[in-house]
């Protein structure tokens, strides 16, 4: 395990992933992501999607320090 | 054979780790600047927002404060970072996964670092450029939908440029050979960033009187948790995938074990 298992220079076998096959989980994650980053990033500041404060204030220091404008 | 969900799995896990590490981080190096700005804002007469329970009573008509500056700094910083580095970090899997093999000769661990490294420039350090992080008691509250859809306006065009760089410059590496496609690949990139920075509209809401050494010890702050944040997401990333594709390697090439 903690020797290389091929000669220096040997390519290691690196298959491609089919893009035809990924596509979905890709574009399931890329939403999610962009879920996670709008409330992190964004959610009662600019816009809300749930009334009130809580969630800027719980998120409030990462959304500071992550670089999202906050408010 | 590593498969997609592999790649997925060992993000995902490579990103907790890097969001419980950038809360350390932020909680150590970050949250002294913000507790002090936070102060400066409240010594200012304060405006409205989260001040913890003190300015309940006068900011009555201010949605209230719900959550205390205590929670705020812990479990609140940590549940964001958590769950943005976990999501960073599940993407950073699913593209590594899906970028091995397509760039030449680049390794695994390479391959993860690079794409890492490429997470930390287009989705941080290329809007800093022209939005730098503010630190509380800096910005115009009334300002925030224009500040909030520039910085995404920016991201966006970021990760479009890069998107635009990484289908060119795979198009010339026939032509041209990695090495002088790669070159082209990035000067893409900087054309696009350096076209936004000169195009998009700037401000600067800094009061004039907010200590420039607080703003510099805060925008520091952020550096560091996000280069902390990319970093392990690379580094946790490159050496997951990498024994995992050693372990299974042996069995279906045995010429590599064969020299030694």
């Amino acid at each position: 395990m903690s020797h290389s298992t091929t000669a220096p220079g040997v390519l290691v076998e690196l298959p491609k992933l089919s893009l035809r096959e990924s596509w979905p989980w890709v574009l399931f994650a890329v939403l999610i992501a962009l879920l996670a980053v709008y409330f992190v990033g964004a959610e009662q500041g600019a816009t809300s999607v749930f009334a009130g404060n809580a969630v800027h204030e719980w998120v409030h220091d990462a959304r500071h320090l992550l670089g999202f404008p906050c408010h | 054979m590593l498969t997609l969900r592999d790649f997925l799995v060992r993000g995902l896990l490579a990103g907790l780790l890097a969001g419980a590490a950038a809360f350390v981080v932020g909680y150590v190096v970050g949250e002294p600047p913000v507790a002090a700005a936070i102060a400066l804002e409240e010594a200012d007469g304060g405006h409205t927002h989260d001040t913890g329970e003190a300015h309940e009573e006068e900011d009555a008509e201010d949605a209230g404060t719900e959550v205390s500056r205590d929670l705020q700094s812990t479990l609140g910083l940590a549940t964001g970072m958590l769950v943005l580095g976990t999501a960073m970090g599940g993407l950073a899997g699913i593209v590594t996964g899906l970028a091995v093999g397509r760039f030449g000769r680049a390794s695994l661990r390479g391959t993860a670092l690079a794409v890492a490294g490429a997470g930390f420039v287009t989705l941080y350090a290329v809007p800093f450029l022209i939005y730098p992080p503010n630190p509380p008691a800096v910005g115009d509250g009334n300002t925030i939908g224009y500040r909030t859809a520039l910085y995404f306006a920016m991201l966006a065009i970021s990760v479009l440029g890069a998107a635009l760089a990484v289908s060119i410059g795979r198009n010339l590496s026939a032509k041209l050979g990695g090495w002088y496609a790669a070159l082209a690949g990035v000067g893409i990139y900087l054309v696009v960033v350096l076209v936004a920075l000169g195009v998009m509209p700037r401000y600067d809401e800094v009061p004039a009187e907010f200590p420039a050494s607080l703003l510099y010890e805060f925008r520091l702050a952020s550096v560091l948790t996000q280069v902390v944040l990319w970093g392990v997401i690379g580094v946790v990333l490159a050496e997951l995938t990498h024994r995992l594709a050693s372990a299974r390697t042996p069995a279906k090439t045995p010429v590599a074990s064969s020299t030694r």
